[in-house]
């Protein structure tokens, strides 16, 4: 099957839309920040200070873009692994998304290591005891595997099929690989803060921040694949498989039960609730990461929400919001108290950011452009989208 | 025996004898205005710190389980047997962990440099294992600052605290917090007065992570097998299924 040829436009040059300009400018942005972080070091380019060493590009472009890939392994391991099939249509653009999402995540740390000549070292100069080793490893064995398994759509576009068996072989133990690697680090971006209890907020520093993270970047996997395939459905005209997606908010709705279950047993047990009646940057911040998480939650339960596509689309939204909220709170806001000091990034550190987001997008589209990422989604469907009804309910459990 | 320094803020006359000493030990510029910055930074590596009538020394504590080193991904940081945390500029990646972990917020990072280092006091390593005093505590000269056993600093200043109660806060600080720190203070006032963090836990942070970290064999193997064990029953499930006949459930075509 090879994937249809997009039209040729007739013009040479591009049409100039709203969002093409947007994203030519933050290109721009970003390609001068990227000359000032080169010639004038993480000085020049950032606001980071010596009791403030970790800003943007870790709270949002690591911590973010790690979480936000998750649906590539939740989904591995929801059709692969427990064999839930008719999640197939939505495999595909996870693991792209996901393989996307880390490879950006590796551009992102070049930009924020201070030595990035050297982001080989931790390969070969080892620590067991340290958690951004295990991260680093981690990073790097999984943005292989989801190499190793974004490359049948490579081998399916052209017709390869000598690999395509090679890997098949592989498959199994690659993808249990790539869960185990995923649960590993995911959960570590939240061990990562174990270490600070002294300068991280008590609503946010807990003993249980790595099963927090890990029960969170789940939840998020599933929210980011019903974010993109409302809007790959938009982008490339294909019809929503609402039912699927329905199904899909439904595993949403718990997992975001059992993470809200297990943020207020933990608050509970530390008993900080207390915490909550200062007038603090903090108090606010974190209702707003709860609201954003409850409100979804609570309405991804009503079946009626889960059959409307722009609800299940807001609510999908959401619960991303409050995944960014989270991380960024622990990453960055709820730091600033505890080390004595501000941070706002700098004009710099956001266009670098905003630029690997429209990289992501563009690459995205791109590749769901020319590669067949979607089109087995529209004939396995067919017969499921003729149902108005929610998927086969055995999905969900 | 491991070295230490202990600092006295009740002897310290704020000369900034040490910080001179120091700046020439690494090879750093000092001059007035340097002087008159109260804060530690990548050419500044300790300094004195006026808070009101009293004075308060600043320079890495050296701790007996750093975490610095605990969490340095390359191992650039290493904690002697000697006493002092040394670095190793040329393993370090730049990923400013340690500077996070550090309860102290001691290391401090070469912002401005294309090839930036992290830099901080390492107790004079060279010279200490050359059997010599650290460099700040060879010049200052009212004897605030002093080098030497740790063992024999705690006895100094137990003596210091019984023999003067009144002129004392009566408890050292770096005793236990954290697991204990190469730097020892004395001070007349509670030691949040002069810009010392005092809501430390006392166990080591290292432990923090290193708990977790340590569950890493478990949950591989665990997880290796349920998981494989979740696709050999699910996929026999499915193989049942394709032998007894055509797909009565409602799913879409298998591969």
């Amino acid at each position: 099957m090879t994937a249809p040829l997009p039209k040729l436009r007739s013009k040479v040059l591009p049409q100039i839309t709203v969002w093409r300009v947007v994203f030519a400018a933050i290109l721009l942005s970003g390609a001068y920040a990227t000359w000032l972080r080169i010639f004038y070091g993480l000085g020049g380019s950032t606001n980071l200070s010596d009791k403030f060493p970790w800003g943007l590009w870790i709270g949002f472009d690591v911590m973010c873009g790690v979480g936000l890939a998750a649906g590539g392994f939740t989904l591995v391991a929801i059709v692969h692994i427990f064999n839930i099939r008719q999640y197939r249509p939505v495999l595909r653009p996870a693991i792209l998304t996901a393989f996307l999402g880390y490879l950006l995540v590796t551009l992102g740390l070049l930009y924020d290591v201070g030595r990035p000549d050297r982001m080989w070292h931790p390969l070969v100069m080892w620590n067991p005891h340290s958690v951004m080793f295990e991260v680093a490893w981690c990073v790097t064995l999984y943005t292989t595997v989801l190499f190793l398994e974004f490359l049948p759509i490579v081998f399916e576009r052209f017709g390869l099929h000598k690999p395509m068996e090679w890997i098949h072989r592989i498959s199994v133990p690659l993808m249990i690989l790539g869960v185990l690697l995923s649960t590993l680090h995911q959960s570590s971006l939240g061990t990562l803060f174990l270490i600070v209890p002294e300068k991280l907020y008590p609503l946010w520093y807990t003993p249980v921040l790595p099963l927090l993270f890990y029960v969170s970047a789940i939840a998020v996997g599933l929210a980011m694949t019903i974010f993109e395939s409302w809007h790959s459905s938009r982008a490339f005209g294909r019809a929503l498989e609402l039912p699927l997606l329905a199904s899909v908010g439904r595993v949403l709705a718990v997992a975001m039960s059992v993470y809200l279950w297990i943020r207020f047993l933990d608050l509970l047990h530390r008993g900080v609730f207390s915490l909550l009646l200062r007038n603090r940057t903090e108090t606010w911040l974190f209702l707003l990461e709860m609201a954003l998480a409850a409100v979804p939650t609570v309405l991804l339960f009503q079946a009626r929400v889960r059959r409307n596509p722009g609800a299940l689309y807001a609510c999908a939204v959401m619960v991303v919001f409050s995944f960014i909220a989270n991380r960024l709170n622990v990453g960055i806001t709820g730091l600033e108290a505890g080390s004595g000091t501000h941070y706002l990034p700098k004009w710099s550190e956001v266009a670098v950011t905003l630029s690997l987001v429209a990289v992501g997008f563009a690459i995205f589209r791109v590749i769901g452009q020319y590669f067949p990422i979607f089109e087995t989604r529209s004939a396995e469907t067919a017969p499921l989208a003729a149902e108005e009804k929610e998927a086969d309910p055995l999905a969900v459990g | 025996m491991p070295k230490a320094i202990l600092y006295d803020s009740t002897l310290c006359i704020g000369c900034r004898a040490c910080e001179g000493a120091c700046a020439e030990r690494w090879g750093l510029p000092y001059n007035d205005k340097i002087a008159a910055e109260e804060r530690l930074s990548a050419h500044k590596l300790t300094t004195i710190e006026t808070h009101g009538d009293h004075f308060c020394r600043r320079l890495c504590m050296n701790c007996l389980q750093p975490a610095c080193a605990s969490v340095c991904p390359v191992g650039a940081l290493q904690k002697t047997a000697l006493g002092p945390v040394i670095y190793d500029a040329a393993k370090c990646i730049g990923c400013r962990y340690c500077m996070q972990a550090c309860p102290f917020q001691v290391p401090t990072y070469e912002w401005s440099n294309r090839l930036p280092r992290m830099r901080k006091c390492d107790m004079c390593y060279a010279r200490q294992s050359a059997g010599k005093q650290t460099a700040c505590a060879e010049v200052c000269p009212v004897n605030a600052t002093r080098n030497g056993e740790r063992d024999e600093l705690i006895a100094e200043a137990r003596a210091r605290l019984a023999s003067k109660p009144d002129q004392y806060y009566q408890k050292i600080y770096g005793l236990s917090a954290v697991g204990g720190t190469s730097v020892l203070y004395l001070s007349a006032v509670p030691f949040e007065q002069i810009g010392l963090r005092t809501n430390l836990p006392q166990e080591p942070l290292p432990m923090l992570t290193w708990r977790v970290l340590e569950l890493l064999p478990d949950v591989v193997s665990t997880g290796s097998v349920l998981l494989g064990g979740i696709w050999w029953i699910t996929n026999r499930r499915a193989e049942v299924a394709r032998a007894e006949g055509p797909d009565t459930r409602k799913e879409g075509p298998r591969r």
